[in-house]
């Protein structure tokens, strides 16, 4: 296991150096200097100067990678080009935000999934199957930025059930529970359909094993049989997709976020990119190709605990 | 001679049997298709005719749809919108294709240092999020179509590459290709009369399914003005017209949804279609 | 004391009949062998006799176990007498077993009819382990099972079939995934086991060498049918049917001296969505005549020794 998981790391810190190494040079590789770049028409030779010293643009190129690299890995992401704060101080004040709202849609998500991937393998064969797989592929297909106007059309305007904007008041813990319902609702639908479908699957290959005849053989209860003999195995590529899920659920955090105005790493990101402030979308970037990677490895470990088999890959 | 040998990996040429599913998606696709041709001869009014007298209008005889904050007939821009997302969707799907092709016939074929480099390349290309590398490359390069077009380029790539990679190195160790080799076939003409062929149908496959993710990024970068550019006619710069005068007119965002979902939804089903009836076992990865 | 009586069973799965008619019965102390070729019905008989047919199968017949009817039972209470009073050796051990449950585990949750702690369960799961020559019970308790070899895992396979003392325990194809050797150790296992197991042994095999050494009486199998009973004795050495003594001299340890080419048995099984009126083995008899075509009669050679064949004379 010790092994496995030094290994799986290690693999996880070389892609993300490469990573560092890619977005670094593709500043490099188009034409002009990322000064005037940032600063676009507006640049005046003084503004630029004075951003290319404090970027440290006006040094050789190889000091700039080293200390690109030296900085990022003490967490020194660099600064916005227009407020001078840290990018990671910016950062780190509203991930959290997009953090709740990634894990209360895949919570979500997860829950009705997972249960209609098992209504669906009870009901195997019949309508109710059928009709739940249109379904879920309906809801695989719908983007969710629709999803998240439609509801705000409806819910927020029209009903005026749930605010439209914002993600709550700090320390307010009923406005932000109420302000997370819609972006949450539009961002996890499209994950009922994935997990629904995939459950129905993986239960329905584990419940044709010979080990699950063998459990019926020696007398076990049907429920026992599905929770302890056939979820854990079903269940693996399911932790699987969430990991993956969690590198979608921040594409669709980025549209969601901002058809709700709600503070996150979706909306600081888009209206970096507006602005071309570049530093900032580097670093956020960065940082969640980071997280990420982090989410993927902590779900390659995760398996490798359920599924004894995974871990001997590794080991030989 | 080397026709017995292939034989079973060939597939015959012939239309699959979509099931209802897919018939569903594959009317839907041409629905859209044919909107995207002749859309300067179905479109009721030039989608870029300002008419501000008649702005936010509600849906009437005249404009099925309404119209938007500057008076343009909603009807028109969306029927253009499908040449827009469509082109775009094609003409990038298309491109990433051919080259993911290349590059995962070399990767897979070709010497294996290369190979390791390329699957390096590709897995950290995979494991940005693939918005996030999109922004920054629009970032660096300036919103706009051509953009559009490189960013989704760009990041399919890597996903098309590592599928046609694995498909030439199972195909490598066939019997027929080793077979053929010790009769003394050059690399080009494996390459091209044995493996190509046998890659390209999971290829098409792979690719039609991502068609409804490009329109959905398409809509969506445009919408966040980082996509196509206004006054171009796209379903997301009109859902973004939209979301701005929500409070007036709800109709305009409630319009212009519908044919973005009807579209991915179409080409998804097709795409499911398309999967089961030729390679079941083809896994697709939620992007 | 008989332990199993099957009765005029029959099984069919859509339009395939599997089973057509078996009769068969097994005392207690006694190891009866069912032998066929492949597709012949003996898995499917195998499953009815430990009332677990496949959810499609449409199953008809009796199948008593202590003298109560596995058939007519409600699922509830054959599941009861599943892993208790009625035990299996699956075929292939490796996918028999769980793969992300320790052999312990698995072990002691096959005796959760047993009102008993947990540590008991696991000491008796290792006395059996012991008992089937696993080399160190308490280290195998906490292997996977893709961390045991071949023959370990079938050992592992009758030990848990044995755990709750069964009044019939069933093998199905106990040895087909072996190699010789482990083959060799596994049939002298199961002979020392038969000494001081009290209930009935089946054991379902297409082997006839595997049968010559473990077991009393044969039921050789063909379509759907028993068309031969009787003692080893009397069915490796005055085989009646036809097809019973094709099978022998089909067997590579009953060809004497070099052959050009192994013996077969030309044509095939005959197709089960539709079998023939009369003699399922006709169509590729050597003796068949005109006759054939009706069914043919039981006939009793000895008490012990019957087959099912119109040239068969008492």
């Amino acid at each position: 296991m010790l092994t496995y998981a030094v290994k799986r790391i290690g693999l996880a810190v070389v892609i993300l150096f490469t990573v560092m190494l890619a977005m670094y040079a593709m500043v490099f590789l188009v034409p002009g200097d990322p000064a005037s770049l940032a600063l676009g028409p507006r640049a005046t030779p003084a503004l630029k100067a004075e951003l290319i010293a404090r970027m440290g643009l006006d040094q050789p190129v190889q000091v700039q990678v080293w200390n690109f690299f030296a900085n990022a890995l003490q967490g020194n992401l660099g600064y916005d080009v227009w407020s001078k704060k840290p990018v990671l101080d910016q950062i780190l004040e509203v991930f959290p935000n997009t953090l709740i709202l990634g894990v209360v849609a895949l919570g979500w998500a997860l829950v009705l999934g997972v249960a209609l991937g098992c209504l669906a393998v009870v009901w195997r064969g019949t309508l109710v199957d059928t009709a739940l797989g249109i379904l879920s592929v309906s809801m695989i297909a719908v983007p969710s930025f629709v999803i998240a106007l439609y509801s705000l059309l409806v819910f927020a305007v029209w009903l005026n059930w749930l605010p439209a904007v914002g993600a709550g008041t700090p320390g307010d813990w009923g406005s932000q529970a109420r302000a997370v319902i819609l972006p949450a609702f539009a961002i996890g639908i499209t994950w009922v359909g994935y997990l629904a479908r995939l459950v129905r699957a993986s239960m329905l290959e584990v419940m044709g094993a010979n080990h699950i005849r063998t459990a019926r053989a020696f007398g076990l209860s049907e429920a026992r049989i599905v929770t302890r003999y056939a979820l854990r195995l079903a269940i693996i590529p399911t932790v699987a997709i969430l990991a993956v899920g969690f590198g979608a659920i921040l594409s669709s955090a980025v549209f969601v976020e901002t058809v709700f105005s709600r503070p996150g790493i979706g909306t600081l990101i888009t209206s970096a990119v507006a602005k071309r402030n570049y530093p900032v979308v580097m670093g956020t970037t960065l940082f969640m190709t980071a997280f990420y990677l982090f989410v993927v490895t902590a779900a390659d470990l995760i398996i490798a605990r359920l599924d004894p088999r995974v871990r001997d890959v590794f080991r030989g | 001679m080397s026709s017995a040998a292939d034989a079973p990996l060939r597939r015959p040429m012939r239309l699959p049997r979509l099931g209802p599913m897919g018939s569903t998606g594959a009317v839907l696709v041409a629905a859209f298709l044919l909107m995207a041709l002749f859309a300067p001869w179905i479109s009721p009014y030039d989608p870029l005719k300002l008419d501000v007298m008649n702005k936010l209008q509600d849906p009437s005889l005249a404009h099925w749809a309404g119209t938007d904050q500057l008076g343009r007939d909603t009807l028109s821009r969306l029927i253009w919108g499908a040449r827009t997302a469509l082109g775009i969707a094609l003409t990038s799907t298309g491109i990433a294709g051919a080259i993911g092709l290349v590059l995962g016939l070399i990767a897979g074929y070709g010497p294996r240092w290369l190979d390791g480099l390329l699957v390096l390349v590709f897995d950290s290309l995979s494991s940005l999020p693939m918005i996030m590398f999109a922004l920054a490359v629009i970032t660096v390069l300036g919103p706009g179509t051509a953009t559009l077009i490189l960013v989704i380029v760009l990041v399919s790539i890597p996903g098309y590459a590592r599928l046609i990679r694995a498909q030439t190195l199972t195909l490598k160790a066939a019997d027929f290709i080793q077979a053929e080799r010790t009769m003394g076939a050059g690399p080009a003409r494996i390459l091209l009369r044995h493996l190509l062929p046998n890659v390209v149908g999971p290829l098409v496959i792979v690719l039609s399914m991502d068609v409804p993710v490009v329109i959905m990024l398409e809509a969506g970068l445009s919408y966040l003005n980082l996509g196509v550019k206004p006054p171009t006619p796209s379903w997301g710069n009109i859902l973004y017209d939209g979301y701005t005068s929500l409070r007036q007119q709800p109709v305009l965002v409630a319009a212009a949804g519908v044919p973005l979902v009807l579209s991915t939804i179409g080409f998804t089903f097709l795409g499911e279609g398309l999967r089961d009836a030729l390679d079941p076992r083809l896994k697709v990865r939620p992007r | 004391m008989t332990v199993l009586n099957v009765t005029d069973l029959r099984i069919s799965y859509g339009p395939v009949q599997a089973l057509r008619g078996a009769s068969l019965t097994a005392a207690a102390g006694e190891v009866v062998g069912i032998v066929g070729e492949s597709g012949c019905g003996k898995s499917t008989l195998a499953s009815a006799l430990i009332g677990l047919p496949a959810p499609e199968a449409r199953v008809s017949g009796r199948v008593e176990v202590e003298g109560r009817d596995l058939v007519a039972l409600p699922e509830t209470a054959r599941r009861a007498i599943r892993g208790d009073r009625v035990a299996m050796v699956f075929q292939d051990p490796m996918t028999a077993f769980n793969p992300v449950l320790t052999l312990g585990e698995q072990l002691v949750d096959f005796q959760h009819r047993l009102p008993a702690p947990k540590a008991e369960k696991r000491a008796r799961a290792a006395a059996m382990l012991a008992r089937v020559g696993l080399p160190d019970p308490q280290l195998a308790l906490r292997r996977y099972m893709h961390e045991l070899s071949g023959g370990m895992r079938q050992r592992a396979a009758i030990a848990a079939a044995l755990l709750m003392r069964p009044a019939l325990l069933v093998a199905d194809e106990p040895t087909t995934a072996l190699d010789v050797t482990m083959e060799a150790q596994i049939i002298h296992l199961l002979r020392e086991l038969r000494q001081d197991h009290h209930g009935a042994i089946v054991i379902v095999t297409h082997h006839l060498g595997v049968v010559g050494e473990l077991c009393d009486r044969v039921y050789v199998m063909y379509a759907g049918e028993v068309v031969e009973e009787g003692t080893t004795d009397e069915i490796h050495h005055d085989p009646r049917h036809p097809y019973t003594r094709a099978l022998i001299a089909c067997d590579p340890a009953h060809i004497a001296g070099r052959v050009e080419r192994l013996p077969t048995i030309p044509g095939r099984l005959p197709d089960l969505t539709a079998p023939p009126p009369g003699c399922a083995f006709a169509a590729r008899c050597p003796q068949a005549g005109p006759d054939c075509a009706v069914p043919p009669p039981r006939v009793r050679v000895s008490p012990t020794h019957a087959a099912l064949c119109h040239r068969v004379r008492p």
